[in-house]
């Protein structure tokens, strides 16, 4: 390729045509309170790994369902599966319950 | 001639209807004065209700039976010309040269949707495929949603809550509708992906937070706190939009079948004229200025004349109505007193 001296960058956009939503599909089938949540933050407020490093349960799961995957992928591992997060959602979403069926659905590909 | 003191109720939508009942209910001689050739305003452009899915045309059904039980005279296709102020009153030309003798004026002249060829960024009356929430709920009503669709996005706040269209409040009602239609939706298209695009989910009204949650998890409608910021079309006349996913901090691109837009309201054409015509005060975003919000709030400035319902502030069929019945009661206070 000849060299410019210049390259064009990559967007940050989620492009939700492009994206593998396989992952979103199979959470929503195995933990379907999912689809109830309202991205309050609740869950990403109180939660213990989320207070000591960049893991944001909530951003993890609204990436997982635009299909951002790559962006999460090395995050999940960072959860303790405490629970705490599942005793302050409004809306009843099983967080803990997504992050499993997220690693499951990894592990599988 | 009769002794009973006379109401001109400008505006048969629904809060004239239910107004115009009351009074008559309590003793006075009522008029209502209709520009259209029938009652129900903005309720005969519509199918259902939310949030029990009531059929319109079964609720103007009723108030237009209310009405006709009540002794109300219907004067239809006509709308009021000029107004003066007389001793005790007023009086009212008609369009169609019929002077009434008004005790008191009660105006109920409701909204207009927005026009959204104001929003031109969202390409409405440019791009086949954009429509608005008015004519969605036509099409659903009609069922001549193709099924070909299989997906669609809702954008909340056309109109509403938009400095750029000079329009600073929120409409209440679209939020729901949204949520409402996007489940009519999905009921006709079972496989099509549906996304609403909202600023703040506002499910103010009883019931309204469960449709909304019933939306979610039932039918899978999927909702993106983003305001779309633009539109354009594809060589195959799909739509595609730009809006941030603000709960991710990204900014996300995606094509759509059909792009809805949820259009607010705005003081109708009579609201504003009337308004004049009458020299009532009105907002500075066109809309009637009642009295204390908390204790008076269907009065004007204008003694004797009083307001009700979507002329003054954007509002559901339900506080419509409760609405008038308020405003029918300080109508009466007022006559009585
Ligand atoms: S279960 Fe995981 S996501 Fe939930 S609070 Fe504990 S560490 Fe955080
Ligand atoms: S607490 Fe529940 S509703 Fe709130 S962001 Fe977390 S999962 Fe979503
Ligand atoms: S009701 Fe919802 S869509 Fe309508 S203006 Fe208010 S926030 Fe926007």
């Amino acid at each position: 390729m000849v060299n410019f001296g210049f390259t064009i960058s990559v967007t940050r956009a989620v492009e939700y045509d492009k994206n593998d939503k396989g992952c979103a599909e199979y959470v929503a089938l195995r933990v379907p309170s999912s689809s109830a949540c309202i991205g309050c933050g609740g869950c990403s407020a109180t939660c213990t790994a989320g207070n000591l490093t960049e893991f944001n349960i909530r951003k993890i799961q609204m990436l997982m369902k635009r299909g951002e995957n790559q962006l999460y992928k090395e995050q999940l591992h960072k959860c303790m599966l405490c629970g705490k997060c599942l005793t302050v959602c409004p809306r009843g979403v099983d967080t803990r319950g997504m992050i499993l069926a997220m690693i499951e659905y990894m592990r599988e590909k | 001639m009769s002794d009973k003191k006379h109401i001109v109720v400008i505006g048969g939508g629904p809060a004239g209807c239910v107004a115009a009942e009351r009074l008559s209910r309590l003793g006075f001689r009522v008029s209502i004065v209709e520009k259209e050739c029938e009652l129900g305003g903005n309720l005969n452009n519509w199918d259902r209700l939310f949030p029990d899915g009531k059929r319109a045309s079964e609720m103007v059904t009723k108030l237009v039976n209310d009405v006709k039980m009540a002794d109300v005279a219907v004067w239809t296709d006509v709308e009021p010309i000029e107004a003066k102020r007389v001793e005790n009153g007023f009086t009212i030309l008609l369009s169609d040269k019929s002077l009434l003798f008004a005790d008191a004026v009660m105006l109920t002249t409701g909204f207009a949707p927005f026009n959204a060829i104001r929003k031109e960024e969202y390409g409405y009356g440019i791009y086949r495929n954009v429509t608005t929430s008015v004519e969605l709920e036509n099409m659903i009503q009609a069922h001549i949603v193709p099924d070909t669709v299989s997906r669609v996005g809702m954008v909340h706040c056309v109109g509403s809550r938009d400095e750029k269209c000079g329009n600073m409040y929120c409409s209440k009602v679209c939020c729901i509708t949204a949520v409402k239609q996007a489940i009519e939706l999905k009921q006709m298209l079972p496989n099509a992906e549906i996304f609403c695009f909202y600023m703040d989910m506002r499910m103010f009204g009883p019931g309204y937070e469960e449709l909304y949650r019933e939306a979610q998890e039932r039918y899978g409608i999927k909702f993106v706190r983003g305001r779309v910021s633009e539109a354009s079309e594809d060589s195959e006349g799909r739509v595609a939009i730009k809006v941030e996913d603000t709960l991710v901090g990204r900014p996300m691109r995606m094509k759509l079948d059909r792009l809805v837009l949820m259009v607010g309201m705005e003081p109708s054409a009579g609201t504003r004229s009337v308004a004049e015509l009458l020299g009532v005060k009105t907002k500075v975003n066109g809309f009637i200025q009642g009295g204390d919000p908390h204790i008076a709030a269907n009065q004007t400035n204008v003694p004797g004349v009083f307001v009700a319902g979507t002329a003054t502030a954007p509002m559901n069929s339900t506080d419509t109505l409760n609405d008038a019945c308020a405003a029918a009661f300080q109508v009466a206070n007022y006559l009585n007193g």
